[in-house]
């Protein structure tokens, strides 16, 4: 596996949930407005 | 844990690893341990195990749910202080390996007494095993990144601890998704949703554990020239961990961070119901339907404290390689005490957008004083021995992880008690901790280059390993 792919791989692992994880707490907060 | 596979000397990168495969290694980790951040999402269902829909007698008190993040916290600072030195003989795998087990083990276990309705073994499970999963998770990654990016070590111990910032954005959905799957008329879910999540977030650490590497010896970025001669406070040699603990500025650091975690612990814990008193007109409680609404506006505002509180730490932490550490922190203290003392008058002026915005700057600070401590430790004692130095700093974090919110409390209760109404009692509070930041600034402006007197000399660095 090219290090490229390695590197797409394991940044989506990582980023995929951290970024739902700022979705839902973006959503919440516009409750706030 | 003697498996060959996780052995330093087999976690040495071989060539043409790349450096940036170890963020999203150390992200593994953080990502999970941060939930200990979301750990409150569990104190109402907790409180009504028994009751189910609403506390029933024999059903545990919320204070008592709160000792298991207490206990956490401490045994987090444990054993970063205590499991340090191990960290860096052991390597960032075998480290991130135990962290794992501890950390998802402690979820199981925790789950096993909320299942029995045992609060001691919850006490045991997530805040003394959790912990120590915690303490050892949280400064493994921080110390490898350090030597991957020793001509950015801000943004690398900055990614690095965003990472524990963002696991409470994903432990908290996550745990209320799985509440909500799990519940019944005759469970609130908290059991299998600890157990669920125990066996995810072993999985995903042991991915971390996996692709982590520890740079070859005499390893450098490409182009990087390493600096011969300390220039202010970066110093070009290395401390080894006892020989920082006997230097001022282990000290005056340890004020720093005891400091700015004490205020932003204290502020942190009294946003919800401080936001919800202050702007009583947009907080209605007149109606259920008010107070359901008035609730999840609340929670909205400590999920976006904790949106800063992630930012911030890449931010400041990036920001720092440019500016120097010590005028971070000097930002920090000065804005912060500025901006502390005018959180006051904004409630009185019934300014809600300026309240918010004085109130996710400090958080965003209070997460760069976090992520950014490593790269001061890393300047002023080098990189050989920062996992454990770090990890004694952290106790710090321990300390006032109990100050804060008993400081708080205390000063708001006092002024209750003392016929000040509640709105108000906050204003005495921010100004304290205001002052806490002012001492913090001392403590800051205090710390100069570390004497040669302490740095490593050759013997050492053949006894401990560093040559």
């Amino acid at each position: 596996m090219s290090n490229g792919v390695k590197l797409t791989l394991s940044w989506l692992l990582v980023g995929i949930p951290l970024a739902w994880g700022v979705y839902v707490t973006i959503l919440n907060a516009l409750k706030l407005f | 844990m003697n498996n060959s596979f996780l052995d330093r000397s087999h976690s040495i990168a071989g060539p043409g690893f790349s450096r940036w495969l170890v963020p999203p290694a150390a992200l593994c980790i953080h990502l999970c341990i941060g939930q200990a951040y979301a750990l409150s999402v569990f104190n109402k269902p907790m409180s009504q195990l028994i009751g189910v829909s609403a506390p029933a007698p024999g059903d545990w008190s919320i204070p008592a749910i709160g000792w298991i993040f207490s206990i956490a916290i401490v045994f987090l600072g444990l054993a970063a202080a205590f499991g340090g030195k191990w960290v860096e003989e052991a390597g960032p795998r075998k480290a991130m390996f135990a962290a794992a087990l501890f950390f998802s083990g402690g979820l199981v276990v925790g789950s096993g007494g909320v299942a029995l309705h045992q609060l001691w073994l919850v006490y045991l499970g997530y805040g003394v095993i959790g912990g120590i999963g915690l303490g050892i998770g949280y400064i493994s990654p921080v110390s490898t990144l350090v030597k991957w990016f020793p001509d950015r070590p801000g943004l690398a111990t900055g990614t690095a601890i965003m990472g524990f910032g963002g696991g409470a954005l994903i432990g908290a959905p996550l745990a209320v998704g799985l509440m909500k799957f799990y519940s019944s008329p005759t469970s609130t879910g908290v059991a299998p949703t600890m157990l669920t999540m125990g066996i995810i977030y072993l999985c995903f650490m042991m991915i971390g554990a996996f692709i982590v590497r520890i740079p070859p010896a005499g390893w450098k970025p490409e182009g990087y020239v390493a600096p011969t001669v300390s220039v202010g406070l970066v110093t070009s040699a290395n401390v080894l961990v006892h020989q920082a603990l006997r230097t001022p500025q282990f000290y005056l650091l340890w004020g720093v961070l005891f400091l700015n975690v004490t205020a932003g612990i204290g502020v942190l814990g009294q946003a919800s119901l401080m936001i919800q008193e202050m702007f009583p007109l947009k907080f209605l409680h007149d109606t259920p339907a008010a107070i359901a609404a008035s609730a999840a506006a609340a929670a909205g505002f400590v999920g976006l404290l904790s949106l800063f509180n992630m930012a911030g730490r890449i931010f400041w932490a990036s920001m720092s390689d440019f500016i120097g550490r010590k005028m971070t922190y000097v930002i920090f203290f000065v804005l912060g005490a500025i901006l502390y003392a005018c959180v006051p008058a904004s409630g009185r002026a019934g300014n809600l957008a300026l309240f918010i915005l004085f109130y996710v700057v400090i958080l965003s600070m209070y997460g760069g004083g976090f992520a950014t401590i490593p790269a001061y430790l890393r300047d002023l004692y080098g990189t050989v021995n920062v996992g454990a130095i770090h990890g004694c700093l952290l106790t710090a974090w321990s300390a006032a992880g109990v100050a804060g919110p008993v400081l708080v409390n205390y000063i708001r209760q006092y002024q209750i008690d003392h016929g000040v109404a509640k709105a108000d009692a906050y204003s005495v509070t921010m100004y304290v901790m205001a002052g806490l930041l002012v001492v913090g600034l001392i403590c800051n402006l205090l710390v100069r280059p570390v004497d040669s007197q302490h740095h490593v000399t050759s013997k050492e660095a053949v006894i401990d390993g560093v040559a």
